[in-house]
């Protein structure tokens, strides 16, 4: 195996130019348990954690070097949330933002908040820079629109974030689980509410006739919510696997958006 | 290749090959077998170490990928004398902490960082800071109490 | 003879007292060698080559294409293996590798030795394997109406006509539970350059180990030394043997030592579990609420190989209804050979399946009459001087079921949930924010657990043990496994105590050393190797008396009234002084064709109050307290106690809530820590323990084994705690959350 350990954002470029199907390690959370687990050998990899860029955070972008440590007592509510859910402590030391992405789960915890914000994923290689819409980013379970030769440097955040983010998830175990469905609902300052949920489809789902719903500025009435519950149901295709059936994932998800649209009044 | 590293405060170097971990390294190449590997899989936290000063879990680090760093496993926490226990060591043993003492290497480094950094955690901040190490025997009620144990003797430099 | 006159000391670190255990300063600095620590001059590693279908013809097997490759030394199969080519603890079933047809997800094929892990791994992925698919059996009463059994155990009691008025009956499913013990399966075989060899394996009793092995390796018991090993737990799942015969076979074939460890994935199928069950309960009872009649037909998932099952069995049938009284009793339990995994022995053996279904069954029995759930309980509790429901055996000893019972409902309930408290790791969910406050139902459930300690049904059940009288101390030989419960602490406390000597430490000799001390489990350590420890110390203490005609013998030497007759030094100047001993539990029967006689030793009882935290719409539970009353017969050492109790607790409330193999047609669908979920730090309760102390007769010092119960008894508590919160039958553990939610279409 090959490793290239760049100090910046070019020579990691310029490295993934020279082997653009090396592979990216990140924090590794993903990467070393394929590699512990199933074997997977890479051939060459291109180390990213030296790479100040990727760990840069300001008003518009999040680099993809950020750790899940860092979001959680970060200031984007939504976000920090959700990272205090990714693992454990471990975990949340080295895992990033970029590496959630890349891995792309139908499961990972940042892409119902991605989706949720409309945020954009910027990609980058030696020959410049392109931003694609989350959903032009995902495109199936572990599927990225990321080309050979490029990396995520991060996310771009829409020009106001939402002032109500919420996130939730659910899990058998009180912490240290992977999302049995997780949901972030954002709602902007004119009513705007924009609902994803995660793990109930092959990616992250976004429960557009739900959000149509429930956007304005009045509070929904309780009859409004149970018809909000109703629609992101059939808005999403969960499966039946060893962490749950369907039916309890379609049920959840319906409680957990409801619940989680409740908290931005909250 | 060959990878350097500081290990408990040591330089050293250590001839790896490509896709092995941290945990690897330290257990067979460097002989420091503290850290344990009961799952390889980031579950379980028996292998945490210090890698520059926080606890991860040794067996999710691409040791190619640690060159440079500064590690420090549970053989390098203890007092300087030979003999002498760490606060967080000497507290599991006096709680009774410690049964098959599997999860007990990860879970000493883990609540040593703790006790370093957030000294004054209540019990749900603590057992949120030790969820990642998993323990099989004790249910945690011994290991909690060693925790806050060990909490009051780093505050108060007495006896809980 | 030295005769100065100074003041009596008092043995330090006696029973009773908290002793803190010997090997806890090592395992906290991290210099305890557990099995994946040994390491052996010239080692090479060992790696299993697996069969992926749960049943199959096993059309070839051609290891060529891994000795071909480089740093490989040996690549082997069931021709291979130099003696008998079949093992088993109780009837020698299972092969050592695969032989004409798979029979479960996993079972080992071939086995290879090379340089290293990683190109041991590639040489065992590279032999070809054919397999021909066969339908596998995986349904419990398929498998019993195919006549695939094991063991059918019957029970029938009392008056044939006796019936109840009042009639409860469900079925209850528990699923397979995996052990999960945190040291995954390694070991060591050393050649000893003589034909036989040194075995460091997964072991908790190295002779019944050695016994299997010396057959397989073609070898005779003398020439395969099986070692004490040290433990990353264990919890009944290294009763079997796993990788010790292949390592044994790679190491003679090449003559050098062999290493392997198990990954976690490798571990979920080289590890016996809890058998899963399906049990069918009626209950009937007359107005006054006792129990007039109870039939159960119980059937337990043995999976492919007999192994400790047949055994398990006859737990599950005795204690099939618990600790009381009923006038007909009527059990058919079966031990059902499948294409599931493999199970055996796991903390309670048999007992915690029935204990969940009967325990639910008197939950809505008490209903049914509209009697207090404790009430009911305590009109049919068995004491001493009653008979087992199902056995008919006399209980003679103390049994304080009532007595646990009461307890436990004394002890003050937890505060309620703050209105205002909404840390969310104090409600159901957790960090995952799922669940507001006011969404939080609470619920109160109760359950009581009965068990056996030792080994029944006839089994000729001893343990050795020597003791050694030196200047230096006492030192406690045995080949007993420690498997971090903390017998080495117990052992030596019991013999401070009977000799008066402080300075004690315990040695585990290999099987070439010193006799059996049977195995690590059935609760029976502290009584057998404890016993055998204590009768062996009362010899030294007798003799050491003797040689100087004195009457008290301490830590300053051996004393005549107020003189000390001579130091341990002067005392032992012409050698140690030493007893051997082969200790015996009293004789147990054989059950007769109604599963009738004095089939066990002594009983052992507790009571659980589970408190829990429900999120009744999303079906998430947090278990908040867990308070239990237990028999312990003696506390030896109360801390040890508490800490077998809080763990015992929480394998229980993990099997009640999250713990589960899930098996899908025979392969195991989540074998790895990742969906396999064991409680965390968060999910761990509050425990509030009660000890109830009846001295035993047949423990040292009193002392009943007691570290089964609190896993046996706190499942059921759990459940019903969540069934008082959200009104859900749930007749099946672990709860998941769409149980607890119910009618989902
Ligand atoms: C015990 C455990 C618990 C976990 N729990 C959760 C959880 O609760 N929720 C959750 O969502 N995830 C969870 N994960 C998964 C994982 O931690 C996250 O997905 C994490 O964000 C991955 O980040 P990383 O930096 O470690 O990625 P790595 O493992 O380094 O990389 C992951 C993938 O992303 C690629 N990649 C990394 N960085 C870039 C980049 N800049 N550009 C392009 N590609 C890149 C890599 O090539 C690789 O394919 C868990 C993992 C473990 C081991
Ligand atoms: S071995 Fe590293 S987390 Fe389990
Ligand atoms: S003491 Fe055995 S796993 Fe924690």
């Amino acid at each position: 195996m090959h490793i290239e350990r760049p100090e910046g954002l070019d020579e990691a470029l310029a490295a993934l130019a020279a082997d653009p199907h090396a592979t990216l390690l990140a924090g590794g959370t993903d990467l070393m348990v394929e590699v512990n687990l199933t074997h997977r050998r890479p051939a060459s990899v291109v180390a990213l954690r030296r790479v100040p860029e990727l760990r840069e955070w300001d008003e518009r972008m999040i680099g993809a070097g950020v750790s899940w440590a860092r979001m959680e007592s970060g200031p984007v509510t939504g976000l920090a949330q959700l990272a205090r859910t990714v693992g454990s402590p471990q975990i949340r030391a080295v895992g990033t933002l970029g590496g959630n992405l890349g891995t792309a789960s139908p499961a990972g915890d940042a892409l119902p908040w991605l989706a949720a914000l409309d945020a954009e994923v910027v990609l980058a290689s030696d020959r410049g820079r392109r931003r694609l819409a989350w959903d032009e980013f995902l495109l199936g379970p572990k599927r990225t629109a990321r080309q050979p030769g490029e990396l995520i440097v991060g996310v771009q955040l829409p020009e106001a974030l939402p002032p109500h983010q919420a996130f939730a998830k659910v899990g058998v175990r009180q912490a240290m689980v992977i999302a049995t469905v997780n949901c972030c609902v954002v709602r902007d300052a004119d009513g705007a509410t924009r609902v994803a949920l995660g793990a109930v489809g092959p990616t992250v789902r976004r429960a557009r006739r739900a959000e149509a719903l429930v956007s304005g500025t009045v509070r929904p009435s309780a009859a409004v919510l149970d018809r909000f519950e109703a629609l992101v149901r059939e808005e999403i295709a969960p499966i039946d696997d060893h962490r749950a059936s369907a039916a309890y994932r379609r049920h959840a998800a319906g409680v957990l958006a409801r619940r989680t649209l409740e908290r931005c009044w909250s | 290749m060959i990878v350097t590293l500081e290990v408990n405060g040591e330089p050293c170097a250590a001839e790896v090959a490509g896709f092995e971990s941290l945990l690897w390294v330290l257990r067979e190449r460097l002989g420091l077998t503290g850290a344990k590997d009961a799952c390889l899989q980031g579950e379980c936290g028996s292998c945490s170490v210090l890698l520059d000063g926080e606890v991860v879990c040794a067996c999710l680090v691409l040791a190619a990928d640690a060159e440079g760093a500064r590690v420090t496993t549970v053989e390098g926490l203890a007092g300087g004398s030979e003999g002498e226990l760490h606060l967080v060591q000497q507290a599991f043993v006096d709680a009774g902490a410690v049964q098959c003492g599997f999860c007990t290497p990860g879970l000493i480094v883990a609540a040593a960082h703790l006790l370093e950094t957030r000294p004054g955690a209540g019990d749900a901040e603590v057992r949120e800071a030790l969820s990642g190490n998993l323990c099989r025997c004790t249910g945690y009620g011994a290991i909690l109490r060693a925790v806050a144990r060990a909490q009051s003797q780093a505050t108060q430099g007495g006896a809980p | 003879m030295s005769e100065v006159l100074v003041q009596r000391p008092t043995v330090r670190g006696g029973v009773g007292e908290s002793v803190p255990r010997p090997d806890a300063v090592p395992k906290v600095t991290g210099r305890f060698d557990f099995l994946g620590d040994l390491h052996a001059e010239g080692m090479v590693w060992g790696a299993t080559r697996r069969a992926w279908l749960p049943r199959a013809r096993l059309v070839r097997v051609d290891v060529t294409p891994a000795l071909t490759m480089r740093g490989v030394h040996a690549a082997l199969t069931q021709d291979d293996v130099p003696g008998h080519r079949y093992q088993g603890q109780k009837v020698t079933d299972q092969p050592v590798l695969a032989e004409g047809e798979v029979r479960t997800w996993g079972e080992p094929v071939a086995v290879v030795a090379a340089d290293d892990p990683e190109t041991a791994r590639r040489a065992a992925d590279a032999i070809i394997v054919e397999l021909d698919e066969l339908e596998p059996l995986t349904d419990l009463d398929e498998a019993l109406a195919r006549g695939s059994v094991f063991r059918h155990v019957r029970v029938r009691r009392g008056d044939p006509d006796a019936r109840g008025e009042v009639v409860v009956e469900d079925t209850y499913t528990t699923a397979t539970q995996d052990p999960a013990a945190l040291g995954t399966e390694a070991g060591l075989a050393v050649p000893d350059g003589l034909g036989g060899l040194d075995l460091w394996g997964p072991t908790q009793w190295t002779h019944v180990d050695r016994t299997q092995l010396a057959a397989c390796l073609g070898l005779s018991p003398e020439q395969v030394r099986v070692q004490p090993c040290r433990l990353g737990g264990a919890f009944g799942s290294r009763e079997d043997l796993s990788l010790q015969t292949h390592l044994g076979m790679l190491a003679l074939r090449l003559g050098r030592p062999v290493k392997m460890v198990y990954d976690r994935t490798e571990s979920f199928v080289g590890h016996v579990k809890r058998h899963g069950a399906r049990m069918r309960y009626r209950h009937e009872a007359d107005r006054a609420g006792r129990l007039v009649r109870v039939e159960a037909q119980l059937l337990l998932d043995g999976g492919p190989y007999e192994l400790t099952s047949s055994a398990v069995v006859a737990n599950s049938s005795y204690f099939a209804l618990g600790p009381y009284r009923c006038q007909r009793v009527e059990v058919d339990g079966y031990a059902l050979r499948t294409n599931n995994p493999p199970s055996g022995a796991m903390r309670g053996f048999g007992a915690n399946q029935p204990c969940f279904a009967a325990e639910a069954q008197m939950d809505r029995l008490a209903e049914a009459l509209g009697l207090d759930p404790l009430e009911l309980r305590l009109r049919n509790a068995i004491g001493p001087g009653d008979h087992l429901a199902t056995t008919g055996q006399l209980i003679e000893h103390p049994l304080p079921t009532a007595e646990v019972i009461r307890s436990v409902a004394a002890i003050p309930l937890p505060d309620a949930l703050a209105p205002a408290d909404d840390d969310p790791r104090r409600l159901p969910g957790g960090t995952g924010l799922t669940t507001p406050r006011d969404r939080v139902v609470r619920g109160v459930g109760y359950a009581v657990g009965l068990k056996n300690l030792q080994f029944s049904e006839g089994f000729d059940d001893y343990a050795e043990a020597r003791v050694e009288l030196t200047a230096e101390g006492a030192r406690v030989h045995t080949a007993a496994i420690e498997v971090g419960q903390g017998m080495v602490t117990i052992i030596a406390q019991v013999v401070r105590s009977t000799l008066g000597v402080s300075q004690v430490e315990v040695a585990f000799d290999h099987t070439g050393r010193i006799g059996s001390a049977g195995s690590t489990s059935a609760s029976r350590q502290t009584q057998m190797a404890g016993n055998a420890a204590l009768e062996a110390a009362t010899v030294v203490r007798t003799q050491a008396l003797e040689r100087l005609g004195g009457d008290h013998l301490d830590d300053a030497g051996v004393w005549r009234g107020e003189q000390l007759l001579a130091p341990l030094a002067e005392l032992v100047a012409d050698g140690p002084i030493e007893h051997h001993v082969r200790y015996r539990h009293r004789p147990t029967q054989q059950p007769d064709a109604d599963g009738q006689g004095a089939l066990h030793v002594d009983f052992c009882v507790a009571a659980h109050r589970a408190v829990v935290d429900v999120d009744p719409d999303l079906g998430l539970v947090r278990v908040v307290e867990i308070a239990i009353a237990q028999d312990v017969g003696r506390a030896l050492n109360p801390q040890q106690l508490h800490g077998q109790i809080e763990g015992g607790i929480a394998q229980g409330m993990g099997h009640a809530i999250m713990e589960e193999v899930v098996l899908d047609a025979g392969v195991i669908r989540n074998a790895s820590f990742t969906d396999y979920l064991l409680p965390t730090c968060l999910d761990a309760p509050e425990v509030e323990a009660v000890l109830v102390e009846q001295p035993s007769p047949w423990g040292p010092f009193g002392a009943k084994g007691m570290a089964e119960l609190p896993t046996m008894s706190a499942t059921p508590a759990v459940v019903a705690a969540v069934r008082a919160a959200t009104g859900r039958a749930l007749t099946r553990a672990p709860v998941r959350p769409e149980d607890v939610v119910g009618d989902l279409r």
